[in-house]
């Protein structure tokens, strides 16, 4: 039990609550629209294509990319200063 | 409000539609699905003979495996059936559905996968029980857990039931136990090891067969989904296309999307998956490849969805089932004939057996190894008892699951899936998150969090229009929302912190901080 661990727990918890925060605003923000701008919602971009339809693929999309950046820290920033840290405690 | 899925199949004469009628290559699909099934599982029925292999397939499935395998779990038919059915004949309105059933899965990445697979060997009252004390929090976990599975069991059963016996005409009772002994076989025999095949294979059965038809689909539109919506917008209007009359409520609307959001992160069958991986790294690659094939899943469903509108119709569609539920199976026949019929209702079958599945695994798995094992043996089971309980759990849930199924017979039970999703949001996940990243957090704490979530829940789903006005036939409900995740979860997180800063539990903040190493690291996992 080190401090370092305690920073990399720390560091971790940051991003999953930002990340989760930014997942929690944009399918609450597609909701609300949809709740409070049906029209909008409702209007042609192009045709067969509402505000409301791009929206909803936008949320989708959005689920990917919050997931593969998180994976991407993860493999490359979080699990080397984690094997860093394992190198560390199993020298002493 | 997800009552209009899986809502009460009921078969109107079907005029011109095969459906209902004895379909032999849906039984040879349907049959061949079972013999491959069954032959996985008695592979490995050979391969489990430890309380490991039972609960996790001995940590020996690789991120992709688990990754089609959550997925597997989570398409549940009333996402497959009820989602294409709400679209078919709402429009945008299943878009709602559709994005919120996915995006549970980032805040299952983000914050309960890596954690629980560190600290836990096959519940999530594992994680709890590393630093709170054992008996409260395990008992308060598998009332949540097993509240959760029987809810979203009774929902596919009685909701499967009506699908089979519309599809196949056997009868429901019939339909019941043939569901029922095959998922027994699988998790009594085979353990997680047959179920995670049983995932797997159903996934992509499930994938392939959804992709063939929206590509049938697109070709009819120059391969362009923007096409196929403008011709659903000329036939049916443009509020196809813009929010309907699914959000009169907003607030019911928003209580909804909380439920879906943070009941993924709860439901004990998908969090039991994350230990049948070999380390941390392994569980949150399988959640990104799960939450890839079931965005494209959604994305499919909804392109059979407006598909079934604009080829088959709405009335057409009703005219079949009430619910809609019919319309990609109407679709599939529309496209293909009997035979791509006969193919998707195999596929629908199969998806309801393998959710099943995993469902009564990871309540057997609360039964034998949270009750029996921690609490009734105080984490010293005689040998090889463990294993022996988790089987007889799986056979008596098993049993349950058809008798209650066979009980419910024609109610209108899609409620229950409400309930299982705003159970699981609110009794399991705050006290989780609560434990995992809280180093005030106490038994007390936790331990209130769970029943009050399970309580609160039960108490306002009685109280709801839901009960009240569409089953108990009252003209109002004293409370108005259709799903109380909105006050629930943040009602559940609040009693947890609020009690937890009443008490003072020693041993939970010396154990978290002995766990913090652990979480990261996972030397206690391996």
């Amino acid at each position: 039990m080190t401090s370092s661990h305690h920073t990399l727990a720390a560091a971790r918890w940051r991003i999953a609550i930002v990340l989760t925060l930014a997942v929690v605003c944009i399918y609450f923000g597609f909701i609300a629209l949809i709740a409070y701008q049906k029209e909008w919602m409702g209007s042609l971009i192009a045709p067969g294509l509402s505000v409301g339809i791009l929206f909803g693929a936008i949320v989708i999309v959005a689920s990917w990319l919050t997931t593969w950046f998180y994976v991407w820290w993860a493999n490359n920033h979080y699990d080397a200063k984690l094997d860093a840290l394992k190198r560390e405690s199993s020298g002493t | 409000m997800i009552a209009p899925l899986l809502m009460q199949a009921q078969s109107a004469a079907p005029a011109a539609s095969a459906i209902g009628q004895p379909n032999t290559v849906a039984m040879a699909f349907f049959f061949f699905f079972i013999a491959i099934t069954l032959g996985i599982t008695y592979w490995a029925a050979r391969r489990t003979r430890t309380t490991e292999q039972f609960y996790a397939a001995g940590r020996s499935v690789t991120a992709a495996q688990n990754g089609f395998a959550l997925a597997g779990d989570y398409m549940s038919a009333a996402s497959f059936l009820g989602i294409a059915g709400l679209v078919s004949t709402t429009g945008f309105d299943g878009l709602i559905y559709s994005t919120g059933w996915l995006v549970g899965w980032p805040v299952v990445l983000f914050l309960v996968a890596e954690p629980l697979r560190n600290l836990g060997k096959y519940t999530f009252a594992d994680v709890l029980a590393t630093r709170l004390k054992q008996a409260p929090v395990r008992i308060a976990a598998a009332v949540g857990t097993l509240s959760t599975v029987i809810f979203y069991l009774i929902a596919q059963m009685v909701g499967g039931g009506s699908l089979i016996k519309l599809m196949f005409g056997l009868s429901y009772e019939t339909a019941v136990i043939i569901v029922g002994a095959a998922m027994i076989a699988y998790v009594l025999f085979g353990g997680m090891l047959a179920t995670t095949w049983v995932q797997i294979v159903k996934a992509a059965l499930l994938l392939g067969g959804a992709a063939a038809l929206a590509f049938l689909v697109l070709l009819k539109f120059g391969m362009n989904p923007l096409a196929l919506f403008a011709a659903a917008s000329a036939k049916y209007g443009a509020g196809m296309l813009a929010p309907g009359k699914l959000v009169a409520v907003p607030l019911d609307t928003i209580s909804l999307g909380m439920a879906l959001m943070f009941g993924t992160a709860g439901l004990p069958h998908i969090l039991m998956r994350f230990y049948t991986v070999p380390d941390a790294k392994a569980a949150r690659k399988s959640v990104f490849y799960a939450t890839g094939l079931i965005g494209f899943f959604y994305l499919l469903t909804f392109i059979l969805g407006f598909g079934a509108m604009v080829l088959v119709g709405p009335d057409a569609i009703k005219a079949v089932d009430k619910g809609g539920n019919m319309a990609a199976p109407l679709l599939a026949e529309y496209l293909g004939g009997t035979p791509f019929l006969g193919f998707i209702a195999a596929v629908a079958f199969a998806t309801i057996l393998a959710v099943v599945a995993g469902l009564t695994l990871s309540g057997a798995a609360a039964l034998s190894h949270d009750l029996w094992t921690n609490v009734v043996r105080k984490g010293e089971p005689r040998a090889g008892e463990e294993l022996k309980v988790a089987r007889a759990a799986a056979l008596v849930l098993g049993v349950i699951a058809v008798v209650l199924g066979i009980v419910f017979k024609g109610q209108n039970v899609a409620f229950m899936v409400s309930l299982a999703f705003a159970i699981a949001a609110s009794a399991n996940f705050p006290a989780l998150v609560l434990s995992i990243f809280w180093r005030r957090c106490t038994t007390q704490g936790a331990v209130a969090s769970m029943v009050a979530g399970t309580v609160g829940t039960l108490l306002l789903i009685y109280l709801s229009p839901v009960i009240q006005v569409d089953i108990l036939k009252h003209t109002s409900a004293w409370f108005p929302l259709k799903n109380p995740a909105v006050v629930t979860i943040p009602g559940s997180f609040l009693i947890g912190i609020v009690v937890s800063l009443m008490t003072t539990d020693a041993k939970a903040v010396e154990g978290y901080d002995g766990s913090v190493r652990d979480m990261i690291d996972g030397a206690r996992a391996a």
